[in-house]
This record gives C-alpha cells, structure tokens and sequence, in this order.
C-alpha cells in the first residue's frame, strides 16, 4: 500500500501563494513538519519531549492569568494568592495547574534527559542541542525558584533564605552577590518583587527562545532512536531515510495519544490530590512568611532535593555549594565523558548498565534523603550515594572504553 | 476485497477518525478556555467592593454638593435650590437631549423634566460622556453668557445644566449618567441599588 | 518587642522538642467534609467559641452560607456578629496589636491552618489541654507545649491532668506521655466533646479550601472526557500507522 502522504503543503492556490511568495509558511511546514523524517522506532522514552513543550505551554498560560491577579508586594503576595484561589472565577484552577505544572515540568525534564542517557543522544553530532537543553534546564530551574518565592510562605521565605545564602560561599564576591541578588540586606518586598520580574519576563523568554533553538538545532541533525542508528546513512532514491516517517501525520498522532494519557495523570493530582501529599503544594506554605520564626524542617521543594543532599553532604560550606554546582555542571560534559562507540544502551555492556543503573539509584535516594533531616546516618548515606553520584560521570571516560559493547544494526529494529 | 477496496475503506476510516478527534480536541480545548475567560470577570472582592454606597443627606444645606464614590466611579449628589429648579425648564432649546430620549443614560425613574427621583436631589455620575473627566461645578448664573449653573468639564469644554443634560455644540455626546439608586429613607441615599432589601 | 521575639522563638524551639523527642501520636480526626450539618455545628462553634479572637480573614460569609444550606436571615441571625454584609469575610473582634500584647503571640488567622497543620493536629489540639500550675494560662497543651492559648473550650471539656513517664535515656532525662486523667467534668461528656472538636475541625478543613468537593466533582468529568478522547486518539494513531512497516 502506498504510503500516505500528508496533503499539507499543497500551496492551494492564491492565498497561500500570497504568504508565501512573502513569508516562508509552507517552506517552513515541510521542513520541520511534513517532511521531517524520524525514525519509526521511537517508544514512549521519546514522549517526554513534546510533553516539555505542553507543559510549557500550560506554564505560561496560566501564569499569565494569575499575573493578572498576583500582587508582587510582601504585604499583599500571600492575600492575593488566596483571593485568587477563593474570590477570582477558576483561580483555583489556574493556580492548581500551574503549580502541579512546574513539579510535573521537573519530572518531565528529567525522564528527557534520562532518555537522552539511555540512548547516547547527546553524542557527536548532537552534542550541542544537549548543551541547549542543560541550559533550559538551568533557566527552568531558575524558574521553579524565583517562582517558588511569589506565594510569600514560611518555606517560600526561608528557602529562599537557605538557597541565596549559598552564593555567599563563594570566596570574596560571595556576600556583594548575595546582596545583588537580594536587592536589600535581607530577603524583603525589594527582592520579592524583582523575582517577580525575573520569573514572570526574564526566565520565560529566555526559556522560549532556548527552546526553539533546542529544535533548530535538532532539526538541523536530525532525531536519535533508541538503537542510536543514524536513519540518514541509509536513503532511499527519494533521498527519505528508509527509516524514517514524516513527523507529520505519524508522530503527531502518536504524541496525541501520548498527550493525552499525560493529561489524564496531570488532571487527576490538579482535581483530586493538587498537594501530592505536600510535596507539590508544601504544608508549611500554607502559613504566611513569618521573619522570625524558621519552619521544622526546611527542604527544598523536591526537584531540589537530590542536589540539596549532596551540598549538606560536606561539612564545608564552600565545598558544599562547590559540589553541588559540580552536580549540576557534569551533566554539560557527558557528550566528552561517554567514550563509548556506541550511542544507545542496547548495544552497551554490562559495566555501563550497572554504572547507570547505580546512578539512577543514587538520584533517587539522594533526593530522599534532602527531604530528610540532616545528621547521623542520614548524612553517611548521603556521603556515599554523592560519592557514587560523582564516579558515574568522573570515571566515565574509563569503564566507557573497557565496556564490551555489541555490534550495532545497520538498520533500526521495528516490529511494527 | 481487493486491495483497492481496502485502500478506500482505510482512507475513509482515517478521515472519520481524524474528524473525530478533531471535533473532541476542540471541544476540549472550549472547556478548557471557559475558566481562564472567566477569570477575567469580576471577582467575588470586586462584587464586594462594587456594593451599593450609602449617602447620608440629612444635613445637606439647599445648594450643597456632595461627592462620593460607588464602584470607584465619581458621583454628584446635589440638593438643588427652589430657584435652580425653577431655571431647569429655560435653557431646553439650548440642549441636545432635554427630555432624555438616550435610555441608557438613566433609569426610568430619572427620565423626567428634573432627572431624579425626587426633584430635590440630584444624583448624577461625574464623569464628562465624552472622555470620562470629571466635571467641575459652576453653579454661578450668567445671564450675559446666557449662563444658568451646571456643570463645566475642563478637559474639552463639554457644559451639561443642573439636570446633568449636555449641550448642543460640545464634544460630549449624551447627558450625564444617572446610576442605579433610591431613598431608602427620607434622609439617606443608596446607589447602585434601586430595588428590594438592602 | 524583644520579648515577643523571645516568647515566638521559646514557641518554635518547644515545638521542636516535642517533634524531635517523640512526636505525640496524632489520634484520626475522622471527619466527613460531605456531613452538612456536621458543618453547620462547626461553623456555629468556631463563630462562638474561637471567632473573638481568631480571625478567618479569606473567608467570604456568602460562601459559607451557600455550601452549608444557610439562608441569607440564619447566615445574619446566627454566624454573623460584627459584619454587616453577607460578603465580608471573618474578622476576629480582638485587636492584633492588643492580643500580641496580651498572649505573647498574635493569634493566628484560621483560613489555611487545616492545610498548614492538618485535621488530625488541630483536633488533638483543640482536645490536647492540660492543667499546668506553672503556666501563665494556668494550662499547657500535649501537642503544641508552650502555647500560649488558654483553654477556652473548658466549660465543655472540663479540667484534665496529663500523665507523664520519665525515662533515663544515656544519662538524660526524657519525659514521655502516657495518656490524660480527667480532673473535672464539663457541660459535655467525653463523646460529645469529641464530636464537637470533630465538627470545629470539619468546619476548619471546608474553609481552609471551600472549592475542594466541587474541584472533585469537574475533576471526574474531566477524566471521563480525556478517556473517551484517549480511545479516539488510539484509534486514530493505529489506522494512521497501518502503513508503517
């Protein structure tokens, strides 16, 4: 059967010609939608993508509404939150969605990036479009924080107190910045307001125009698959990779149906658990910022955490935020790290898969353990999971090259 | 069925299939943009705020003006002289709309020769129809301009009587808007409320 | 001013002993958000008893009067004391300045305590006094010690002592909570008390977020909705993918 092929593209007579002749509409739509092949192996590790790209859809419109309403004044930040949830039509709504939407943002970002680990996505040719995603992630976190802020809470406050002070370890110019970034002597409404700024112009453009050079410089290499097999070395007369579909209509349906399973676990924690056991929306933020009195346990909210764990890790407050900066920046250097020559983990070795799987491992229990107090047993276990943290990327180049890897396919395993 | 019908039969089933989902998206997405919409109406505070304003007028003296504030909006509340009312009816022809022929600029109950419920009392909106400056009082006759006391607004010269009704040949389109409101005694004033209990 | 900060910070350090030397078991508050009457006995119970100096200031009294079935005249008549219009909100009578002056501590508003500290804290709390000769309020409180409120629920508790164990752990000595004895009986027996603080607290968890059975009930709608959607977009991918070998 002949395959289908999409009728978008069809300049259908005057109109079209009209934009086009003035602005590359169609020209644009084949290229990165009709005529955008990618591989016809992907599986669902490859939803988490466009799932990014809903959820930041969902993240800017309903931070728009509630910047609408939203007062960014110490006196009146707190007050406004709760006129939106009580007074304001669907406020409740809107602020549900949006803050379910940034843990899910989080989570959704980190099983992108655990897709890129397992199937070499990163490596030569695509190391820069992984470089661009670590500075998403770094502008989204920079986003969560100052966000996190705005409700003007007790662990809004003192998380924010905990978090800044950690730039005054830096040696000489760490307690200037902190002041900078303060705006005042303490965490006050100078400085809530200016995260307001940040967090509703500053972060969000920036994260837009990442994003869209993100898939610019996809598009320009082409998608991975999860045999890591270039579908481009192998063309047909058409010059269409015999391995690959059109995005458009074969991808785009299937992240529909992907879309859609998200938006059913999304709507059930907005409409029936928007707290998550106070891990999205935290208890103690339910109590207006109080100057003098720190909360029980302060944690960070816990996408956070797994950092946190590693920066209370060492006793040493420079040496702290060093490694926990450290955690974060080791990520940018996997595509040089990964020496292997193989790109997807279904052609590694057992060393590889054991080294990832302990790396996984020691994510998850690191970020427990933030959630933890500190001391004790707790702090030994932190100790050693940071120390295995490391060796995942530092060792890297090593046990990379020893892994006796299997020989790849020509050509991608799809059972259809 | 050779595979000429299958073909047909596939390409239908997609077509209605692609209707399908495009029909439920897109009511999908109409449910979703009733809320945010919505929030966009005024809120329970604003409905709150938005409450009728009591004006007490006891102690008003003949003449007197007082200003208040209902929905953040200015209102004039004028207790006319005997010798104001008297001048109402003699600048008619100088008027564009004498007897209140624009409905929405009052309520029925202030569509008469002195605009009010009682001809007394005066309530007017003080927001000039043409751009929304509020008019200044200028209560003082001039009978060489051919001048009986109104109201001036600075802005673009609009002039309106002691009735609130524009004049013809200025920029303001219509007369001064009477909001909602009633006695609910003989010495107290409720706007933005014109029926029931309090 | 020194002083306030000193009794707020002697406040939050106590509440760390407690947490940190054996958190108090935290009995099952039980309550039922669907119990409409239970609701309406909450919100007359707060109104009278917690109201002249705890403050709901998020809370509309329309808002209540419709979930809880009041009319406008039960609504005036029997919650509203110092607010003159149905959409005010509640307003404790105690001037803020005076009370901090008065309890060390402002008494807190009540329109988030369900979601900051749970039912299940407020109803051992609200049932949790003790006498405590040495305290300023003559009681103190098994599950928030130091608190600087009194008893006000007493007329209808009555009295009770609370029984301590002591134990030598590694050379510290460490008190350990073994249950309550009752010095005196109140309006209320043991049961009805109960009840009360359980309506208190239904009361306490409706306000603290009134929208919540009605974000239930669109939430089921709207999962009906993406799982038909789910099916047709299913069927959709398969058919388009039919050609894909």
């Amino acid at each position: 059967m002949a395959r289908i092929e999409a009728e978008v593209g069809k300049p259908q007579g005057g109109f079209m010609k009209w934009i086009d002749d003035r602005f590359p509409f169609t020209e644009t739509m084949k290229y990165h939608v009709t005529e955008y092949y990618a591989s016809k192996n992907f599986n669902w590790w490859y939803i988490f993508g466009v799932l990014a790209f809903v959820v930041l859809a969902i993240q800017l419109i309903s931070g728009i509404f509630l910047a609408m309403n939203y007062k960014p004044a110490a006196v009146d930040a707190f007050a406004s939150v709760e006129y939106i949830m009580r007074d304001v039509e669907w406020g409740w709504l809107i602020r549900y969605m949006h803050s379910t939407g940034a843990s899910f943002f989080m989570i959704i970002v980190y099983l992108h990036m655990f897709r890129a680990m397992l199937y070499g996505s990163y490596k030569k040719p695509r190391e820069l479009i992984w470089i661009i995603g670590m500075l998403i992630l770094f502008v989204l976190m920079g986003s969560c924080f100052s966000g996190y802020l705005l409700p003007w809470g007790q662990m809004s406050y003192w998380g924010a107190q905990v978090i800044i002070s950690l730039f005054g370890a830096i040696p000489g110019i760490g307690e200037a910045l902190v002041e900078i970034i303060r705006g005042d002597y303490s965490i006050s409404d100078i400085t809530l307001n200016r995260f307001f700024a940040l967090h509703v112009i500053v972060l969000p453009l920036a994260l837009i125009g990442l994003v869209f050079v993100h898939i610019v410089a996809l598009h320009q290499v082409g998608s991975n698959n999860p045999d890591g097999v270039e579908i481009k070395d192998h063309k047909g007369a058409d010059g269409v990779p015999l391995d690959g579909i059109a995005f458009h209509p074969y991808h785009t349906s299937k992240d529909l149906v992907g879309i859609i399973v998200f938006l059913i676990i999304f709507s059930s924690v907005v409409f029936f658990a928007p707290d998550f056991g106070g891990y999205f929306l935290e208890y103690a933020n339910f109590e207006p910022a109080n100057l003098t009195a720190t909360p029980e346990h302060i944690a960070p909210v816990w996408y956070f955490t797994p950092f946190y764990a590693i920066l209370r890790a060492v006793p040493d407050k420079l040496w702290g935020a060093v490694l926990m900066a450290g955690a974060m920046l080791l990520f940018v250097f996997l595509p040089w790290l990964d020496r292997a020559r193989v790109k997807s983990i279904r052609y590694r070795g057992w060393i590889y898969k054991s080294a990832l799987a302990t790396f996984v491992v020691s994510f998850l229990v690191l970020g427990w353990l933030g959630t933890q107090p500190a001391g004790g047993l707790y702090l030994r276990a932190a100790q050693f999971f940071s120390a295995l943290y490391f060796a995942f990327f530092l060792l890297m180049p090593y046990y990379t090259t020893i892994d006796k890897t299997k020989p790849v396919p020509d050509r991608v395993v799809y059972h259809g | 069925m050779n595979e000429e019908d299958v073909d047909r039969i596939d390409r239908n089933r997609r077509h209605f299939l692609t209707v399908a989902t495009a029909v439920t998206g897109a009511i999908g997405a109409g449910f979703v943009a009733v809320p945010f919409l919505s929030s966009l109406k005024p809120s329970a505070r604003a409905q709150a705020l938005g409450a009728p304003v009591e004006v007490p007028i006891g102690s008003m003296e003949p003449g007197e003006m007082v200003r208040v504030l209902w929905r953040g909006r200015l209102v004039f509340v004028l207790r006319r002289t005997d010798e104001m009312l008297a001048r109402l009816p003699e600048n008619l022809d100088q008027l564009d709309d004498p007897n209140s022929e624009v409905i929405e600029q009052q309520p029925d109950y202030s569509a008469n020769a002195t605009r009010s419920v009682k001809p007394e009392y005066l309530v007017v909106e003080g927001s000039c129809t043409h751009l929304g400056c509020a008019p200044l009082e200028d209560f003082q006759v001039r009978p060489a301009e051919n001048w009986g006391g109104g109201f001036f607004c600075p802005c673009h010269g609009s002039k309106f009587d002691l009735a609130g009704r524009v004049y013809k040949g200025v920029p303001a389109p219509t007369n001064l808007r009477v909001p909602p409101h009633r006695f609910v005694r003989d010495d107290l004033i409720l706007i933005g409320q014109d029926t029931g209990a309090a | 001013m020194l002083s306030r900060l000193v009794a707020v910070l002697a406040l939050a350090v106590s509440a760390q002993a407690v947490a940190a030397g054996g958190a108090v078991h935290l009995e099952a508050a039980d309550i039922d958000q669907g119990n409409i009457s239970s609701l309406q006995r909450g919100a007359r119970n707060f109104m009278n008893y917690c109201s002249g100096c705890h403050s709901a200031q998020y809370v509309r009294f329309n808002t209540i009067g419709k979930y809880l079935e009041l009319s406008e005249e039960q609504l005036v008549d029997n919650l509203m004391f110092n607010a003159e219009t149905t959409f005010e909100t509640i307003q404790s009578s105690m001037p803020a300045a005076d009370a901090a002056r008065w309890y060390g501590t402002a008494p807190p508003d009540m329109s988030l305590m369900a979601r900051a500290k749970g039912a299940d804290y407020i109803y051992n709390f609200l049932k949790g006094f003790y006498l405590d000769p040495d305290s300023p309020t003559g009681v103190d409180n098994i599950v928030l010690a130091g608190t600087s409120m009194p008893h006000v629920l007493w007329e209808l508790q009555g009295y009770q002592n609370a029984i301590f164990s002591e134990h030598n752990v590694d050379g510290t000595m460490s008190h350990e909570f073994e249950g309550f004895e009752p010095v005196s009986t109140g309006m209320l027996d043991a049961e009805d008390y109960d009840d009360f603080v359980r309506d208190t607290v239904n009361f306490l968890a409706y306000i603290a977020e009134p929208i919540r059975s009605e974000r239930r009930m669109i939430g089921t709608w709207v999962i009906i909705y993406l799982l038909v959607f789910l099916v047709i977009s299913i069927m959709l991918k398969k058919q388009v993918w039919k050609d894909v070998k």
